[in-house]
């Protein structure tokens, strides 16, 4: 499997990468970590005349915590965010869900820039930050805009970001509270068939508040208001939990495919979610 | 047709200088080449882990990097571990612990597994299982190979102590 032919790219600040973005157009396409964009790229299902590989611009390999605030540059690898200690303390679910992305090859090289921007409904970061409330940098010919993660998933592949745009940061809140990040796959390697990303904050044995996403059960990550508020302001005992269930299931549209039918995508996204709030809970 | 680009590469200490399309992929540079053959193609589409090298310290699936972007890199393949006549520990402890059957997998589990005894000496079955788990075998059921790593560690954190 050999790609079609294209003229590479290799600037060293954002600039020359906007350059090349305006005088193609269309024709030009970033690479970070290439995990997703090569094997589109080989099997001709992706067509870049004009590939920018990001590894050499200046300032996005970072991740820097600052008081409550957490940044991580668009170049930082899964491998990058599993072995930062900080970060592991800062935001656990980070580590937890970066753990089961992909296999340890593949961690190596896939970016957090790639997985939230690439706009595949199968990635895992997407939803985690949208369960975190994250933002997103993104630089373009007029300047910077930031957006929520909650607000850039369009449909499969279709994103807030300008085709000139390039993403280049993610950053959110340190997250209090108990976390997990559940995942069912048929395999390692495997896209979710069903994931959750739960955030739990408890004062006094009642839940305060409560984040909950959900992974690759609808072309764009959800993030479930109503499984999250199902669960606010009580015990989260069983009953609460079911109703948080039930309001997910109302939440999220899977499609069969080589996963499964509709209803067993309901099913594993139902148990994941019920692990996911239990687990969170525990730690909370 | 793209223009060729001038590539530097460092292959197993060895700097090597040459013309290619930005879209070659690094295991065809390594194997058509530069006539290391020990990675292999196996499925082509970054799951199977026979084409693993290392790459600037990292190990990576050389059928899903482009020739372009290794372009300075520092890459090391199997052939870099050791040589028949002075197999590297995990090549040794294969061998004895029956690692391999058809050895199609064998240069990529060995060089991901030297990669992962470089960041954890020391590592617990259930660590190697993780550590391992981008490198597919059809043959033994895995359960030799984690038999293998574990020997090899045990055998390199020896010699080590030894040399303290």
């Amino acid at each position: 499997m050999i790609p079609a032919a294209f003229e590479y790219h290799r600037p060293t600040n954002m600039d020359g990468v906007l350059a090349v973005l305006q005088e193609h157009g269309d024709d030009a396409r970033v690479l970070a970590g290439g995990h997703s964009l090569i094997p589109m790229m080989k099997l001709r299902m992706a067509e870049v005349p004009h590939l920018i590989d990001l590894q050499d611009v200046a300032g996005l390999n970072d991740i820097s915590i600052s008081g409550d605030t957490i940044w991580i540059g668009a170049m930082v690898t899964q491998h990058d965010i599993i072995d930062h200690a900080g970060l592991a303390e800062a935001a656990p679910i980070m580590r937890e869900a970066s753990l089961q992305i992909a296999d340890p090859q593949v961690r190596y090289m896939g970016t957090v820039g790639g997985n939230v921007a690439n706009g595949d409904p199968g990635n895992d970061m997407p939803g985690l930050m949208q369960c975190l409330d994250a933002s997103y940098t993104l630089v373009g010919p007029n300047g910077e805009r930031s957006v929520k993660a909650r607000d850039f998933y369009e449909a499969a592949y279709m994103t807030d970001r300008d085709d000139d745009e390039v993403l280049t940061a993610v950053s959110f809140a340190a997250p209090a509270g108990g976390y997990a990040y559940e995942k069912q796959k048929r395999k390692i390697g495997d896209y979710a068939t069903a994931a959750a990303a739960v955030l739990l904050v408890k004062e006094g044995g009642t839940c305060s508040s409560a984040s909950v996403a959900m992974t690759n059960l609808s072309d764009t990550p959800i993030w479930s208001e109503a499984a999250a508020s199902a669960l606010q302001i009580t015990s989260v005992d069983e009953a609460l939990i079911e109703a948080s269930v039930e309001a997910m299931l109302g939440d999220i549209d899977p499609t069969e495919d080589n996963r499964g039918p509709v209803e067993f995508k309901r099913h594993a996204a139902a148990v994941i979610l019920r692990r996911a709030i239990v687990q969170a809970w525990s730690r909370a | 047709m793209a223009d060729k680009m001038h590539i530097k590469l460092t292959v197993n200490g060895e700097e090597e200088e040459f013309l290619a399309e930005p879209r070659e992929l690094l295991i065809h540079t390594l194997r058509e080449r530069l006539g290391k053959t020990g990675p292999h193609i196996g499925c082509e589409t970054s799951h199977c882990g026979a084409c693993t090298v290392t790459m600037n310290g990292k190990s990576v699936k050389s059928c899903t990097v482009f020739v372009a972007q290794a372009n300075g890199a520092d890459v090391t393949t199997i052939e870099g571990l050791g040589t028949p006549d002075s197999l590297h520990v995990l090549q040794n402890a294969f061998k004895e612990h029956h690692g391999l059957q058809c050895g199609f997998c064998t240069p990529g589990m060995i060089t991901r597994a030297s990669k992962l005894l470089e960041e954890n000496p020391n590592p617990t079955e259930e660590e190697v299982r993780f550590g391992m788990a981008g490198n597919l075998c059809r043959c033994t059921g895995y359960q030799n190979i984690v038999k293998s790593i574990l020997a090899a560690a045990a055998e390199m954190n020896a010699a080590k102590e030894a040399a303290e």
